[in-house]
């Protein structure tokens, strides 16, 4: 019985058949299926064995055809296989580092993981960091972790760009079977679809014919080999495109702005979009030596001037008194937001779009420092500076940004000054690294943690040295003060994942826990031993990582 | 041999947890920070981890099981310590120095497990002797007795419910399938129960149902008849018939000593019980077999070897014709990397042995299959394994194709041919365990 010939029966699940199913298995099974479903005393089978009740014969030709069927299943055709993946020709990752990164991202799966962290570090914050030194060494990313990065970078639009480079164009393949990462296909940095810019056929075609997506990869892309090549491809259809298009379009021009693009620019100026117009005007006061620099230069130092008359030199200012059509067509909005006068309003993006270069000698021939200090007349102070501030990290002015953020001790640094915590941070945007550091590390050497983090975001990582050290040194002060350790997660967030691993050594004095003392809130002792605990173990875990990436002396030793 | 030689990988140490939070709390639990006095040596590894109380945790895993001990009141086996002092040691050598002794808290721990090992390994233990075996005969006595009223009655039902039509029992609804199974379960007979459940489901598993459900019933039939003329049978198919049915059995197979690779390791759990179940291929025999293990009451079940890895160890199959089930016996040496992955079919032969099983066991559901190079075809409804050189494919199955493995699958392939272990059987293909086209690790696909 068990070693029935092949047939097979046409039923649902029943894919593998390979071969067309013999007609009479076929209306033999349907068959006992109507008996079954109607039952046999309304419908008694066709074959009776004497001696056997009609239901136990159905169910033997029934066990018989179903142990026949399945004895008898073939194979199935193929279907269309898919296209192979592009190779990847970047080296593999180290087996550790492939192990850490299958840590890494197994953490991102087991959900949000509420509650209190205890002494563990957080895994899933390192993955930033662990994707960039990744992409840094060049390697491919193992072809079996794609589908938990693909999931992560869907997850998270900050983690797309490094996840996507690291995933690498199998990624990219296989993100064309699963609707869940279509998004990788609109956000493939430089994807493969980009046709080689030095072939202008293809590009022209692109640029006529593709996605919007499509079209601003490719003007990315090109802007990036050529920046004259991208200019006349959008200068070609500019006239054509919608507003909405314009603008963006219009906004990538940001990467690589020069001199060169100021014609185009300047044209946009008369644009029938309001957004564009703006755009263009904020573009073309970016370079310190185009038309409309001059031009706002020129209305600018009209309204600030310098009066000796006094005991001292003393700034006075006279804000403008209407906006003309002139000034609105260099991207000035005329009016206010609510609660603003307009006057103030006026002078404040005047300044801010005039050279920074153009001071000097409207103010008597005095550096940016010499200027800053001046007095300023009538309660102008405020305004006059924050419109600089903005000029200074527009044109990204280092001298004027340091004279601005001034001495990072300096008593007015630590409060709500003139110059607010945001605009800070701005500002030491255009420091170079070291000095930003070693500002950051002066302002919380004299004001502590409190207003720190949003300054501590703009610098570079891993922290230098001095940074680092007065950042540990003010997290001690403050459990020496009695606090909870909580009230600065942000900053031992930051810690975790910014102090240079090396710092490690420096940090195990202060595990212990220490004594409880009267005026400490209870407990606090063990809970900052815990975040100490926690601050080392990851930077452990992070010296490890950058030890695991790095590539092996030889392959095939160890 | 060497003691250092074999470091597992930290993929390898991940495969072993329970479940995801335990993964992530070993992540986290896997660097040097909390660990202190940790060693290895003797084929064991063992550490001290602060935790919240004031004394740290004493871990310690034996490797040649593996075997977990740790100090910790966590009911997660392995606890999340046993799984970060592995990666510990997967991860480098430094923080998990080797040394000649373990200390005496690790000592005893191990010295204990090993001597129970010995005493439990089959035939070496005192029990199996000293039973009175007249006893043990009267019981089996009874006890087939009751399976057989069980199995009988069981017929009655099956031929009321052919009598008045499987429509009918469409409306009955999962009632009357509950309490039949509750019956075989009084019987004795926990395979009928088991089957009789699974009936009761098959009403709401969609179109086609009715046909699924007179395939089920008429197996079910089958193995009744089984038992009441097993007497007629060769004794191979009737011990078959007796496994089915749940009837306990010693695993008497002889030793068979082998490097198994471990395949494939996957848990599917019910409200009462997991089940593991741990795929094993042999290297000089060729030979697929399968281990289960148990773990009551949400609990993971003890074994739990990790894929990829080869283990010098004794099997014995349990009785049966074609029966692929086998229970360990003795380790002669902790688990190491494997050699290659295992040679493959192509999918009409692993269909083609399919059909052949069924010869020695037709309530087979599937085989274990290696198809050597074959191509994932990704469809949103019907996703196929492909032959890379011939025109022939298996459609995996429907529970397959819900799982994330399924991508890795995808991503390992990329297009190219790769070799996979899985089980086929009459619903498809469940892809279990991939390799990659030239070579390379094991990727666990459950």
């Amino acid at each position: 019985m068990l070693t029935a010939p092949p047939h097979s029966t046409r039923r649902e699940g029943n894919a593998m058949n390979g071969t067309a199913p013999r007609p009479d298995a076929e209306s033999g099974w349907a068959d006992l299926v109507t008996t079954a479903l109607l039952g046999t005393d309304r419908r008694p089978p066709a074959r009776l064995v004497p001696g056997r009740p009609a239901p136990v014969t159905l169910l033997d030709a029934a066990a018989e055809a179903t142990v026949r069927r399945r004895a008898g299943l073939r194979a199935a055709r193929a279907a269309r296989r898919p296209e192979r993946a592009p190779e990847d020709p970047r080296p593999a990752l180290p087996p550790a580092a492939a192990g850490r990164l299958a840590a890494l991202l197994a953490e991102r799966s087991g959900g949000a993981g509420g509650g209190r962290r205890g002494s563990s570090p957080d895994l899933m914050e390192l993955l930033p960091q662990w994707l960039a030194a990744a992409n840094g060494h060049g390697y491919a990313a193992p072809t079996q972790a794609l589908p938990a990065l693909l999931d992560a970078a869907r997850g998270r639009t900050d983690l797309r760009p490094a996840a996507l480079a690291f995933a690498g164009p199998r990624a990219l393949w296989l993100a064309r079977f699963n609707p869940d990462w279509r998004f990788a296909l609109r956000t493939a940095p430089g994807g493969a679809a980009l046709p080689d810019p030095g072939d202008a056929e293809a590009v022209r075609e692109l640029w006529e014919e593709g996605l919007f997506a499509e079209r601003v990869a490719l003007l990315g892309a090109l802007r990036a080999r050529s920046p004259k090549l991208a200019r006349a491809l959008l200068a070609g259809t500019w006239p054509t495109e919608r507003a909405e298009d314009r603008l963006m379009f219009l906004d990538s021009l940001r990467a690589g702005l020069s001199a060169a693009d100021e014609p185009f620019l300047e044209k946009a100026l008369g644009d029938r979009g309001r957004n564009v117009r703006a755009t263009a005007a904020e573009l073309l006061s970016a370079l310190p030596g185009s038309a409309l620099a001059a031009r706002m230069a020129v209305r600018a130092t009209a309204c600030v001037a310098l009066d000796r008359s006094g005991d001292g030199p003393l700034i006075v200012v006279e804000a403008p008194h209407e906006c003309d059509s002139g000034m609105e067509r260099d991207g000035v909005v005329a009016t206010p937001p609510a609660g603003r006068g307009e006057r103030s309003w006026w002078l404040g993006q005047l300044v801010e779009a005039a050279p920074l270069g153009s001071w000097p000698e409207r103010l008597g021939g005095r550096d940016a420092r010499e200027i800053v200090a001046l007095p300023v007349a009538d309660g102008w102070q405020g305004e006059l500076h924050a419109a600089w501030c903005r000029a200074a990290v527009r044109q990204r002015d280092a001298r004027w940004s340091r004279a601005l953020l001034g001495a990072p001790s300096a008593p007015e640094a630590g409060g709500p000054g003139a110059v607010s915590l945001a605009e800070r941070a701005k500002l030491l945007g255009t420091l170079d690294p070291a000095e930003r550091a070693g500002w950051v590390a002066g302002f919380i050497a004299a004001h502590g943690l409190s207003e720190a983090f949003q300054l501590l975001g703009v610098c570079a990582v891993p922290w230098s040295a001095p940074l680092g050290r007065a950042v540990v040194d003010a997290l001690n002060i403050a459990r020496d003060a009695g606090s909870y350790p909580w009230s600065f997660s942000g900053v031992m967030g930051l810690a975790e994942r910014c102090l240079d691993p090396a710092e490690a050594a420096r940090l195990q004095s202060l595990l212990a826990v220490p004594d409880e003392r009267e005026d400490a809130a209870p407990g606090a002792g063990g809970y900052w031993a815990e975040a100490f605990q926690r601050l080392v173990t990851t930077l452990r875990l992070r010296a490890a990582m950058a030890d695991e990436l790095r590539p092996a002396p030889a392959p095939g030793v160890g | 041999m060497t003691e250092q030689g074999v470091r597992w990988t930290a993929d390898q140490v991940l495969a072993l947890a329970p479940d995801a939070t335990s993964r992530k709390a070993a992540g986290r639990l896997g660097t040097a920070g909390p660990w202190s006095e940790a060693g290895s040596g003797k084929e064991s590894v063992w550490g001290l981890c602060k935790g919240g109380g004031s004394r740290p945790y004493r871990t310690v895993v034996d490797l040649t099981g593996p075997a977990y001990g740790c100090s910790c009141p966590s009911r997660k086996f392995p606890c999340k310590h046993a799984l970060g002092l592995l990666l510990l040691w997967a991860g480098d050598g430094g923080s998990v120095p080797a040394r000649a002794e373990p200390p005496d808290w690790a000592g005893q721990w191990l010295a204990g497990r090993r001597e129970r090992v010995r005493d439990e390994r089959p035939g070496g233990g005192p029990g199996a002797a000293a039973a009175d075996p007249e006893a043990a005969r009267r019981r089996a006595e009874r006890r087939a007795e009751r399976v057989t009223a069980g199995a009988t009655e069981l017929e009655r039902r099956l031929a009321d419910l052919l009598r008045g039509g499987l429509a009918a029992a469409e409306q009955a609804g999962y009632g009357l399938w509950e309490e039949t199974a509750a019956r075989m379960v009084d019987a004795q007979a926990p395979g009928l129960a088991a089957r009789v459940r699974e009936l009761g489901s098959i009403p709401a598993s969609g179109a086609g149902w009715p046909a699924r459900l007179l395939e089920e019933c008429a197996l079910v039939h089958l193995l009744d008849q089984g038992w009441l003329r097993r007497d007629l049978l060769p004794e191979p198919l009737a011990a078959t018939v007796r496994s089915r049915l749940g009837l306990p059995a010693p695993a008497n197979g002889p030793p068979e000593r082998d490097r198994w690779l471990v395949l494939a390791r996957y848990d599917t759990a019910d409200a009462k019980l997991t089940t593991r179940r741990i795929w094993l291929y042999g290297a000089a025999s060729h030979r697929i077999r399968l281990l289960l293990s148990y773990g009551a009451g949400g609990r993971a079940p003890e074994l739990s070897l990790p894929v990829g890895l080869a283990l010098d160890a004794e099997l014995s199959v349990y009785p049966g014709a074609g029966q692929l089930r086998a229970a360990l016996g003795e380790r002669f040496a902790a688990p190491a990397p494997a050699g290659p992955c295992p040679p493959g079919v192509t999918t009409a032969e692993a269909v083609a042995r399919y059909g052949t099983a069924l010869r020695a066991d037709p309530w087979l559901e599937s085989v274990p299959a290696v198809l050597e190079r074959v191509v994932p075809v990704p469809d949103a409804e019907r996703w196929q394994l492909a032959d890379a050189d011939a025109d022939s494919a298996l459609p995996l199955t429907r529970s397959a194709r819900s799982r994330p493995g399924l991508w890795r699958l995808l991503a390992l392939s990329g297009g190219a041919p790769v070799t996979v272990f899985g089980e086929c059987g009459h619903r498809g293909f469940t892809p279990l365990t991939a390799w990659p086209e030239g070579g390379g690790e094991a990727v666990p696909l459950c």
